[in-house]
């Protein structure tokens, strides 16, 4: 009898492991950089899901600001080696400048999660 | 890319004093006699030489603060320019300082610079940089320089019988763009020179250059071309700017725009590099490329005589 529910539970167990994974990957799971340099974002364009976290290090010997086209975002000033990071949880086009040096431009796409279980 | 501008000066006259020219070397003591420019030799000489007429001072971009490889001690070459100053054998009127006094706009940053600069002992007017309104409310650079102006800090004042309007084109900049004026401080420029003769001699400082130096590392402002139209009718503008921390200078029809090097670091000349970022030299080069800026006005020229000394050589 023992052995017959053990064997119960063992069949079930993955199924619920399953949910549990695809329920828990739209949150926070990528983390991915831009690099400053030379007065440029590299990569210039950069595509993430959904809830996704972007830092940005500048590398450059002179500061930056990070700042959004419409103002959802803004970095403090970063001297050479800071970083500030941003979490994009809406899909979308997220077009950026560097508030110094304003012929400085970026792009985050957001794209959406993907899984059945992706919340809308 | 080049500054040549073109060739299209207008104006009953169409002697042109100066064609565009980049300035590189050692200081040259250049005046003008009656539109037409004389080499007056070395420095000493010419500084014996010239007399009368008004004289100020412009210096930019001291960046108190940064300590990288390019400078790492830029309180010491700050220190070496007002020396240069203290040691003129005329003392100026005044001196301008056409922004970035700080490089991170810490309120350390600007007390030594402040200090410093104060050894001089002259009246300062000042134009804030890019780097003077990086503290997050934007307001120490305005605390300590803005009484008495308006708006980002834009102002005028007369000495001399020279008309003299500091401007500020480095806040609300624009993704992809270039320096910016905005509504507000042209409309109050246009006000301000609407009652004046046209035969005052104006001269307008801002930060970033107010002609296109070059346009791909953000060297220009993109709404100076009204501001030069407000100043058309006069007979002789000037117009001292910094940012690009290297001389450049162009001449068109009645207005001649200087850029001045700075005491910090200096920057590659436009494509010459990937990027606008501080040039690193060989040390015993670093001093040749800071320096100042003396300006001249004598009565009944129209060119104010610019004179560019660098810290040595």
């Amino acid at each position: 009898m023992i052995i017959g529910m053990k064997k119960l539970l063992l069949s079930t167990v993955p199924a619920v492991a399953v949910i549990a994974i695809l329920t828990a990957a739209p949150a926070g799971a990528e983390e991915t950089q831009v690099k400053i340099d030379n007065f440029t974002f590299s990569p210039q364009q950069l595509t993430v899901k959904s809830g996704a976290t972007v830092t940005w290090i500048n590398q450059d010997d002179i500061p930056h600001v990070v700042v959004s086209d419409v103002r959802q975002f803004k970095s403090n000033a970063l001297d050479t080696d800071d970083k500030f990071s941003f979490t994009f949880s809406t899909p979308g086009i997220y077009k950026y400048f560097c508030a110094l040096h304003p012929h400085m431009t970026g792009i985050i796409v957001v794209q959406a999660a993907t899984g059945s279980n992706a919340p809308r | 890319m080049t500054t040549h501008n073109d060739d299209h000066a207008e104006g009953p006259s169409r002697r042109k004093v100066l064609e565009c020219m980049t300035w590189a070397g050692t200081g040259v003591l250049w005046t003008v006699a009656g539109g037409v420019p004389a080499s007056l030799g070395i420095i000493d000489e010419a500084v014996a030489a010239e007399q009368k007429g008004f004289t100020f001072l412009q210096i930019s971009d001291s960046h108190m603060g940064f300590d990288k490889p390019a400078n790492p001690n830029v309180k010491s070459t700050l220190e070496e320019a007002i020396a240069r100053v203290q040691a003129l054998p005329a003392k100026p009127s005044f001196m301008i300082h056409t922004g970035d006094i700080s490089h991170l706009s810490k309120a350390s940053e600007f007390d030594e610079a402040e200090n410093i600069i104060a050894r001089a002992r002259l009246d300062v007017h000042y134009v804030p940089g890019e780097h003077d309104f990086i503290d997050p409310e934007q307001k120490l650079y305005r605390e300590r320089y803005g009484r008495g102006t308006k708006g980002a800090g834009w102002y005028s004042f007369d000495a001399n019988g020279v008309h003299f309007i500091g401007l500020v084109n480095v806040v609300d900049l624009k993704a992809g763009g270039l320096g910016n004026l905005g509504a507000e401080q042209l409309e109050w420029l246009e006000d301000d020179v609407k009652e004046r003769s046209a035969s005052q001699p104006i001269v307008v400082f801002a930060h970033i250059p107010l002609w296109t130096v070059y346009p791909a590392w953000g060297w220009g402002t993109e709404d100076s071309a009204r501001a030069l139209g407000h100043l058309k009718r006069f007979g002789s503008v000037t117009v001292l700017n910094g940012h690009i921390h290297q001389v450049m200078q162009k001449v068109e029809g009645n207005v001649t725009f200087h850029t001045a090097r700075s005491t910090a670091f200096p920057q590659p000349a436009p494509g010459t590099a990937p990027s606008p970022g501080p040039m690193k030299v060989p040390a015993d080069k670093l001093r040749s490329m800071l320096g100042i800026a003396r300006v001249t006005f004598k009565q009944n020229e129209q060119r104010l005589a610019i004179i560019d000394t660098p810290l040595q050589g």
